[in-house]
């Protein structure tokens, strides 16, 4: 199954800055970023709500204000998500290694392959690769397309609750409810996901300022300036 | 005496004076949420439409939505109401017994085809083909399914009906499944609770015999005039949860000051049921009123959802495994912190290995 190696001539070859970020791509990122951060820190202390504070109840509003800071945060992720992912469709080609996987590409597998034993340690160098490597992109996909659309479909299904039946989220997102068993096992998956993907964003950003360092590419920057500069 | 041909008659032959029956259409009105004309309409209704049978059945269950419905917290609405259903069919509140009982079925059945409803109150166990539940001599699933093939609509009375209930709790070892999933062909309303409140069950009977419709039913079959909210929404201590008062034990000042008992896993959040408005034992109280956090007793399932004291509740899925979501995910979430720190540790160590490699290669 293992690829041949890159010879050492291959890997050191001086490449080209390659622009692979679109501005729209680097402003949702990091709009998406601090949303997950807001949305993780109040989704939290919804489920588990902060020590009480006396006094009487019309001088505070805690949780409700809490609640509200995690609807305008879950509003922001979920329009910034649909803007990324019409920026797929539109934006270069790189913008689009979001919205699938390449599974039905051989040299993708082999890459992959590549990639698990890059970090493994069991090879010297990671196969090249221009935006996302294989095995980012399969992260990718999975904790940040496919759990994302599963965090704005529950969010959005308990946010209807509050709006009532009849309104625009209980149309679109109501009927998510009954199909995983109720109100209340909504709540836990949804809350279960946040701890999916505060583990992806440890990983990422590990892994991200890990390639920057040891890499033969830039990472971090890239994110910032949208350009991917090499090293050699 | 002739068979009275109103529910109007019978009233009138239950001893039921015209003012306690106008009094009792204003009443079913008002409890509807429907507006002042329609105590007109239901009276008319019930004077003129010809008498609509009701059958109930009980199969697995406790008897409590009986109880329930016959401690109506209006004597009125309960007399009125067994007035009309005692005719019939009701093993619980009938007087006969035996054959003489299982008799009036088939009667019923000749006499109103497609024409009675029919009210289940518990579910039927379908393991070892049914005989987990025997009556008159047969599975208790023969019974529901023979008279469903005849009636006109099937209201599920409480959370056995609806959902299963205690006797569909993990692992469900007589296999009790909730009318909808036995019964495919009839329209069904699903009035879940355990017990169900008296005041929602006579309206929902009231309805659908007055107007001769089902009423308007949410997503998952329950009728939107009772089911449409959570008990969070219209919850007399909802102010306390929005500031962030939580009763954190049952003994503490918070408790004592009536503060919310969400942290005390009150699941009024997630329960969709009218004890928020129309309370129980005709508005006495309800639990939360009480100092208990609500059970949930309304919903799929709820016996199986984890802790009825704790708001974040076990996940259920894991193959019996008792561990909630803040739990499964803070290892998960640590074990990446963890993985991330020593991969970064080998990442250095294993790049210092090659630096060394490579300076004594040049060497």
């Amino acid at each position: 199954m293992q690829s041949a190696p890159i010879s050492d001539a291959q890997a050191t070859t001086p490449r080209k800055a390659v622009y692979v970020f679109e501005a729209p791509v680097r402003i949702w990122h990091w709009v998406h970023a601090l949303s997950i951060v807001v949305l993780c820190a109040t989704g939290y202390l919804i489920a588990n709500p902060l020590p009480s504070i006396g006094g009487e109840a019309s001088e505070h509003f805690m949780m409700g204000n809490l609640r509200l800071i995690h609807f305008i945060a879950g509003y922001v992720f979920a329009i910034g998500f649909a803007v990324r992912l019409y920026w797929g469709l539109v934006g270069n080609k790189y913008s689009r290694e979001l919205l699938y996987l390449p599974v039905w590409r051989k040299a993708w597998w082999r890459d992959l392959w590549g990639e698990v034993l890059y970090y493994l340690f069991l090879r010297r160098e990671a196969p090249p690769s221009v935006a996302h490597n294989p095995l980012a992109q399969a992260a990718m996909w999975c904790f940040n397309t496919l759990l994302g659309l599963f965090l704005i479909f529950t969010g959005f299904a308990l946010y209807s609750e509050g709006l009532g039946l009849g309104s625009w989220a209980d149309t679109w997102f109501g009927w998510v409810i009954p199909l995983m068993g109720g109100s209340q096992s909504v709540r836990m998956y949804h809350l279960f996901s946040m701890w999916l993907i505060i583990a992806f964003a440890i990983i990422h950003t590990y892994m991200a300022i890990r390639a920057d360092i040891m890499g033969r590419q830039s990472s971090v920057s890239t994110i910032i300036s949208g350009w991917r500069t090499y090293r050699d | 005496m002739p068979t009275p041909e109103t529910f109007y008659e019978v009233m009138r032959q239950h001893g039921i004076t015209r003012r306690s029956f106008l009094k009792f259409c204003s009443l079913t009105a008002a409890g509807l949420g429907l507006g002042p004309e329609f105590a007109g309409k239901i009276a008319h209704a019930l004077e003129t439409k010809p008498r609509t049978p009701v059958i109930w059945l009980h199969g697995l269950e406790c008897t409590c939505c009986t109880e329930s419905f016959i401690r109506s917290g209006h004597p009125l609405a309960g007399d009125v109401i067994l007035s009309m259903i005692s005719l019939d069919y009701d093993d619980t509140l009938m007087a006969a017994a035996g054959h003489q009982a299982e008799e009036l079925l088939e009667q019923t059945i000749e006499k109103y085809d497609g024409q009675y409803i029919l009210a289940c109150e518990g579910n039927p166990p379908l393991n070892e083909d049914g005989m987990y539940c025997i009556q008159a001599g047969k599975p208790y699933v023969e019974k529901l399914r023979h008279m469903a093939d005849h009636c006109k609509a099937i209201i599920a009375w409480g959370s056995c009906a609806s959902w299963g209930c205690v006797q569909a709790a993990r692992p469900n070892p007589t296999r009790a499944t909730p009318i909808h999933k036995v019964i495919l062909d009839k329209p069904i309303v699903k009035v879940p609770g355990c017990p169900p409140i008296a005041e929602v069950m006579t309206g929902v009977l009231t309805y659908m015999i007055a107007f001769d419709e089902l009423p308007e039913l949410d997503r998952q079959g329950r009728p939107k005039m009772f089911y449409s909210q959570r008990l969070h929404d219209k919850c007399y201590r909802r102010p306390h949860f929005d500031a962030g008062q939580f009763v954190e034990k049952f003994d503490d000042e918070g408790a004592r000051k009536g503060y919310c008992l969400y942290k005390v896993g009150c699941k009024g959040p997630t329960t969709y049921n009218a004890c928020s408005t129309v309370e129980w034992n005709g508005g006495l109280s309800w639990p939360v009123k009480s100092g208990h956090g609500c059970l949930g007793c309304a919903e799929d399932n709820f016996w199986d959802k984890g802790s009825f004291y704790s708001a974040v509740t076990d996940f259920g899925v894991m193959g019996g495994v008792e561990s909630t979501a803040d739990k499964i995910g803070g290892v998960l979430a640590g074990a990446a912190a963890i993985g991330v720190a020593a991969h970064a540790a080998a990442s250095v160590v294993s790049h210092m290995r090659r630096d060394k490699s490579e300076e004594s290669r040049h060497d």
